[in-house]
């Protein structure tokens, strides 16, 4: 049974997510990936304003291919989430509650979830045409000189993610792995 | 045997076509292995994503869309007859093909002119050019784009003779066992094995070339390729690290004689959209 979520994604609703949970997302998301992210922590360092309303927000790790005509977006699944884990903590910490993503997070960015109330989703990697269907409207709001690495905000519906790890550090990739080889063991 | 003139714009058309193929449509072989997994898969949750691997890929083919938004970085393999001469400046040629199969495809542009002052090119260039000199007049190119999430998985070790070929399974599993989810699984694995440290990296990428449904021609290296294979399965990382027997889809060798002290082995890794197409002017 697939778990509806709207944003924005306060505390209280990222807090009642559980890793393994499958979620259909609506509403307004960001995307960022390595760049972007180096820009937005600078902003937090020097204490100025974010180009987006960071509090209760999602950001989707995605680089899309550039749209055809006609298209909203090109092709757009997850990029690998580890090379964000600098400075997701620092995200974490002025409100941002979820990020999609694809691959392992470092123990910093977990302690950052835990303390603060962030879940991190997967979304399907290699699937991006697939996604692209949910994406019904981009547009770049920050950083257009990085070319594709520009800040976009996305308006999806139903945008299908598993929650990886949540609130509280359970974590899909050991427990889906380990009762995978449990069940092999049994059988 | 008289020398053959092509033109270098002819490659330019060539590789143009084969990024934007490539990227939007996946090989017969790939779409069947992903297809026969889906088959034998298990795991709920395993088999759930392979079912959305399949309907990616019958979407990318329907609208002539990239499959992955990772697009690549263009390595662009030349096999050229020793009997051609190519009018025009070659790497020019492959490069301008890359630049206008990355526009007129709608690509993404993903290559940064210096590794540590990080500007995009905006075009994608330059390729990852591999020149082989061969017998004949012909030129074959393939193009392979290649994404960096399974990239950045891919590592390379000097082993001991003395490690044998017990060392090389447990270097390739263990290096796919630290990648776990990162590089986009059920992934397919090249492994390069012998020559020096850059030819057995040059040999894993080599290898991925291959298609899944083609084992190596040395039956002991067809024999290892299986094992490695059954072996890497059975780690149950599964579809997108999440449990389950499909963590690759293929496991290709390619080897090369060495030095007497040295065993060099590369793994270089590809994710389930592992794309190559090919052309022969």
């Amino acid at each position: 049974m697939e778990i509806k979520i709207q944003t924005p994604l306060t505390v209280s609703d990222a807090r009642a997510l559980k890793a393994g949970d499958s979620c259909l997302i609506s509403g307004v998301i960001y995307t960022a990936r390595d760049a972007a992210h180096k820009r937005l922590c600078e902003l937090v360092a020097k204490g100025e304003e974010l180009p987006f309303d960071i509090k209760d927000s999602i950001i989707y790790f995605v680089c899309p291919t550039p749209a055809k005509p006609g298209q909203a977006i090109g092709s757009a699944g997850p990029t690998t989430s580890y090379r964000m884990d600098a400075y997701s903590p620092t995200l974490i910490s002025q409100g941002l509650t979820g990020m999609i993503g694809k691959g392992k997070r470092g123990p910093e960015v977990i302690d950052a979830m835990k303390e603060h109330g962030a879940v991190y989703f997967g979304a399907i990697g290699g699937c991006g045409a697939l996604l692209s269907n949910c994406i019904k409207k981009a547009e770049i709001v920050a950083y257009e000189d990085l070319g594709a690495e520009a800040v976009r905000r996305l308006e999806v519906v139903d945008f299908p993610a598993i929650v990886i790890i949540d609130s509280y550090g359970n974590n899909l990739y050991e427990t889906g792995r380990a009762s995978y080889l449990e069940k092999c063991k049994n059988s | 045997m008289s020398v053959r003139e092509i033109n270098s714009s002819l490659i330019t058309e060539a590789v143009k076509k084969l990024c934007i193929e490539a990227n939007c449509h996946l090989s017969c072989d790939i779409k069947n292995c992903i297809k026969a997994s889906y088959e034998k898969e298990d795991w709920p949750q395993a088999k759930e994503i392979l079912e959305r691997i399949i309907e990616n890929f019958e979407i990318s083919d329907k609208r002539d869309q990239p499959v992955c938004q990772d697009t690549g970085v263009a390595c662009v393999f030349l096999s050229i007859g020793q009997e051609v001469h190519i009018v025009g400046n070659l790497e020019d040629a492959v490069n301008e093909g890359v630049r206008q199969g990355y526009g007129e495809g709608y690509l993404r542009k993903s290559v940064v002119r210096d590794p540590l002052n990080r500007v995009n090119t905006g075009d994608n260039t330059p390729a990852m050019i591999y020149y082989d000199i061969v017998p004949g007049d012909k030129i074959e190119i393939t193009v392979a784009p290649k994404g960096f999430g399974s990239e950045n998985m891919s590592k390379i070790a000097m082993l001991r003779p003395s490690d044998g070929v017990e060392g090389v399974i447990d270097f390739v599993c263990r290096t796919v066992e630290e990648a776990g989810p990162n590089p986009c699984p059920p992934i397919v694995v090249g492994v390069g094995i012998g020559g020096t440290f850059d030819k057995a990296a040059y040999l894993a990428k080599k290898a991925l070339l291959r298609p899944v449904d083609v084992p190596n021609e040395d039956p002991y290296y067809a024999e290892l390729e299986a094992k490695l294979l059954e072996k890497i399965n059975s780690l149950g990382i599964g579809p997108q690290g999440f449990g389950g027997k499909t963590t690759a889809l293929a496991v290709n060798i390619e080897k090369f004689p060495t030095h007497i002290a040295g065993l060099p082995v590369a793994v270089n890794i590809n994710c389930h959209v592992t794309r190559h197409k090919s052309e022969v002017i």
